[in-house]
């Protein structure tokens, strides 16, 4: 029975067919052109849309582009340039108006011998930052270490830093690369420090100043340590009290005294010389360190069952976010002259960094405070059943799940006020985007220039910001503890 | 109510503020003492104030300011210039940042007044104009019914335009721009069929163009701009140190006395006029609280009011203006400074 069919059946294949290569239509760059771009007919007619707009934004703009002149001392010669060598109806754009300012808009009115300073006070910064940003990799440490160490130092020598400070700047950052490869917490003094280095670095003048700011915060630990042991209010208060009297009262004149006794200063430079980028990334540093750790208290303020300090963090808060930044820039500007005595010069940066990272703040307290309130109850009342006293539940169990929880909406303030640098246009700050392109524009040589500057600058801040991006999104795969 | 009275207490202590200002003392005092002069000028404008690739200041304003701090402190490079934007410049001004503002800023009756200024002369001889493409195949501004034209937020130009159409019962559809380069590139492009503005940046917008040629400025000036320096209420001595500064400045030029032959002049000079302006008779300068000399080193320190003119906006220049209403009286303009006596 058996062979039954053996009649009926022609042929019985004993081997396997060799694999075959997959339909065109199923493979290689087809497949992905269909799944990702063709996959339906709506897709279809949006991909279309997408090339043709492509194609016109590349049509209208690629002569302009391709036409570049880098090399041109006027608006004028570019012209000529350009219709000497592509005909006269020839456009073109005139990046020459960046290589002959570029120094402005990177640092202003800065003056030109001391371009090293501001250069080895952000490279100082990546120091700083190392060992609170990049803590857990050794990896990346590495390399953006290496890589400031090379940039700055090459730049320095570049801009024509004296070798003394060459010196100084080498060692800074060699010993920073050291510590990175051995324990990065060596390194946190530094950050410390940093802040009051990198104003003497800007601003010059003598190094008393710094110093004997940080001489406050010391008596006021001495005064809380001799206090502590009676009240801890007590102390807190008194802390704060000598640490406000000595930087009010004492702090300039000591200054002055020890700067007459062994003179340490270097060539000051006044905040009107400011400008660019310096001046936006000053700003957006300061602001960004500053208002991280207020939003912080101003979010904790706002949980807390304290009557008044929810209310006073709430007025705060709403009040602030509540009026547009350019009013605050203006009150930083105009209306506080108004009603300091007269002849008070309260530095004009100072003020815009106070407003800027007030209004930062707020904003930024509200962004914990929504990681706050992600946060499950059971992981407070976890930490109140370890018998954590308020700051050790905060510190060890709340903040560091909540803060995780709003790392992207902490990094969009940080970018969204990195941008706002460029509001202070509106108080007669040289801001790298209008007020510094107007006053290139303002030399008859450059007058009648409108988009290069733009695109520069623009440039620049999409680098800065993207990388912030970045780095938030590192940051959020690093701080990954679920398993998903 | 509750509004007024909180209005009533912002204005109390403005008031105060002020007062403590007045009291504070001459300004004379305040600039010497800080051996500085604070100078409110434009962020940027051609020909007026613009700072250079090193971060030098030059043009018109700048060189009163200059001229100002060489009469006050002998030096016309103690002086710290302070970017003013169109808000920022009169608060500046008025709450004491600025010791005296030369940023081409026109002399109104409320600005004057209540705003509690005092312009203390006309350094140029402005007027609003319009700029329209040849091709538009316009001569005259009256012809401009149913334009659209480029304007200028918040400036004086915005309203002698409206006041201009209504007057000669005309339409126009205002395209509102932020800058003068903004300005430009709207009408460049094509958005507005005219560009108004003062008649100086209309020739320096022009001289800026690929083709200047194709573009036309139109005979009408439909408004009186006259840009001077303005000093605080309240201190009458330096308002009268910085009106003679421009005084000295204009009547150099009238009497032929230029920064080249001053030297000379101040040996040699015959006319009795000269004698005084230049310290060498009389003493002059100690009725402003200066010095005999003070008008020497302003003259020295650009030139007279005509070298400033010539080097800054002159027809030499690229921008090119002609003297026009800026001439000295004696040449058919109107600059006609009081003697010097």
């Amino acid at each position: 029975m058996s062979d039954t069919h053996a009649q009926t059946v022609a042929f019985v294949r004993d081997t396997m067919l060799p694999a075959a290569a997959p339909p065109i239509r199923e493979s290689g760059a087809v497949r992905w052109l269909r799944e990702n771009l063709f996959s339906g007919p709506v897709n279809s007619i949006l991909t279309v849309l997408g090339l043709l707009i492509l194609w016109f934004l590349v049509a209208t703009f690629w002569d302009w582009f391709a036409h570049s002149v880098w090399n041109a001392s006027s608006l004028t010669e570019c012209r000529e340039i350009i219709s000497a060598t592509w005909g006269p109806d020839a456009r073109g754009a005139c990046f020459a108006v960046i290589r002959e300012r570029w120094n402005q808009y990177l640092f202003g009115f800065y003056p030109q011998h001391l371009y090293w300073r501001p250069t080895m006070t952000f490279g100082l910064l990546m120091v700083a930052l190392a060992p609170v940003l990049f803590s857990a990799s050794l990896t990346i440490r590495r390399v953006v270490l290496a890589i400031t160490t090379l940039v700055t130092l090459w730049a320095m020598v570049v801009l024509g830093a004296p070798a003394g400070w060459l010196v100084f700047a080498a060692i800074v950052l060699a010993t920073g690369l050291i510590l990175s490869e051995r324990n990065i917490a060596w390194m946190l003094p530094f950050s410390i420090v940093y802040p009051l280095l990198g104003v003497w670095f800007l601003w010059g003048g003598t190094l008393w100043g710094p110093i004997f700011v940080l001489v406050g915060p010391a008596l006021g630990w001495v005064a809380w340590r001799l206090l502590s042991r009676l009240s801890p209010l007590l102390a807190t208060v008194a802390a704060i009290v000598v640490t406000l009297i000595f930087w009010l009262v004492l702090a300039g004149d000591a200054a002055r005294d020890a700067e007459g006794l062994l003179s340490l200063s270097i060539e000051s430079v006044r905040s009107d010389r400011f400008g660019g980028f310096l001046l936006s990334l000053t700003i957006g540093v300061a602001g960004i360190a500053l208002s991280l750790p207020l939003g912080i208290v101003l979010a904790l303020a706002r949980q807390s069952d304290m009557f008044l300090i929810k209310s006073l963090s709430v007025v705060f808060i709403e009040f602030i976010r509540g009026v547009p930044l350019i009013t605050l820039l203006f009150v930083a500007s105009l209306l506080l002259n108004y009603f300091l005595p007269p002849g008070t010069t309260f530095d004009i940066i100072l003020r815009v960094i106070i407003m800027v990272t007030l209004f930062a703040a707020a904003y930024m307290a509200e962004v914990i405070r929504g990681g706050l309130a992600a946060l499950p109850k059971g992981q407070y009342e976890a930490a109140d059943a370890l018998g954590l006293d308020y700051w050790k539940a905060q510190r060890l169990i709340v903040l560091p799940q909540a803060l995780k929880i709003s790392i992207p909406g902490i990094v969009s303030t940080f970018i969204g006020m990195f941008k706002d640098t460029t509001l202070v246009t509106f108080v007669g700050l040289y801001d790298p985007l209008k007020s510094m392109s107007d006053a290139v524009r303002a030399n008859v040589e450059w007058k009648g220039i409108y988009w290069e500057p733009f695109i520069f600058v623009g440039g620049i801040f999409f680098l800065i910001c993207f990388g912030m991006s970045r780095y938030s999104m590192y940051l959020e795969r690093r701080l990954q503890r679920d398993h998903r | 109510m509750k509004k007024s009275v909180f209005l009533g207490t912002v204005t109390a202590a403005t008031l105060l503020a002020g007062m403590g200002m007045a009291q504070e003392g001459s300004t004379l005092a305040q600039v010497k003492e800080r051996d500085e002069l604070n100078c409110g000028v434009n962020t940027g404008l051609v020909g007026f104030a613009a700072p250079d690739a090193s971060g030098n200041w030059t043009g018109f304003d700048i060189a009163y300011c200059r001229a100002l701090a060489a009469a006050v402190l002998g030096d016309p490079n103690k002086i710290k210039f302070v970017p003013t934007t169109g808000q920022t410049r009169f608060t500046a001004l008025s709450s004491g940042e600025v010791d005296v503002l030369a940023r081409n800023s026109t002399w109104t009756y409320s600005r004057d007044t209540d705003l509690k200024l005092d312009f203390v002369g006309v350094n140029y001889y402005d007027g609003q104009g319009f700029m329209v493409n040849r091709d538009l195949g316009v001569t005259s501004a009256k012809e401009l019914d149913g334009a659209t034209i480029c304007i200028q937020t918040g400036t004086t130009t915005e309203l002698n335009l409206a006041d201009y159409f209504r007057a000669n019962n005309m339409a126009y559809t205002p395209v509102n721009i932020d800058s003068n380069a903004e300005g430009e590139q709207q009408y460049m492009a094509g958005a507005c069929d005219a560009y108004t503005t003062d008649a100086s940046g209309l020739a320096a917008t022009r001289a800026a163009f690929a083709d200047p040629e194709n573009h036309i400025i139109l005979p009408e000036i439909i408004s009186k701009e006259p840009l001077g320096p303005a000093v605080r209420h309240g201190d009458s001595n330096w308002g009268d140190i910085a009106r003679w500064t421009l005084n000295a400045l204009v009547a150099a030029e009238e009497y032929g006395v230029t920064s080249r032959n001053i030297e000379e002049l101040v040996r040699s000079s015959e006319n009795p006029e000269v004698q005084r302006l230049l310290g060498t008779t009389d003493e002059l300068g100690a009725m402003i609280g200066l010095d005999a000399e003070w008008a020497r080193r302003a003259i020295l320190a650009n030139g007279n009011y005509g070298e400033i003119f010539a080097a800054n906006i002159g027809e030499q220049t690229p921008i090119g203006l002609a003297r026009g209403l800026n001439a000295q009286w004696t040449q058919g303009g109107l600059l006609y400074a009081p003697p010097f006596r």
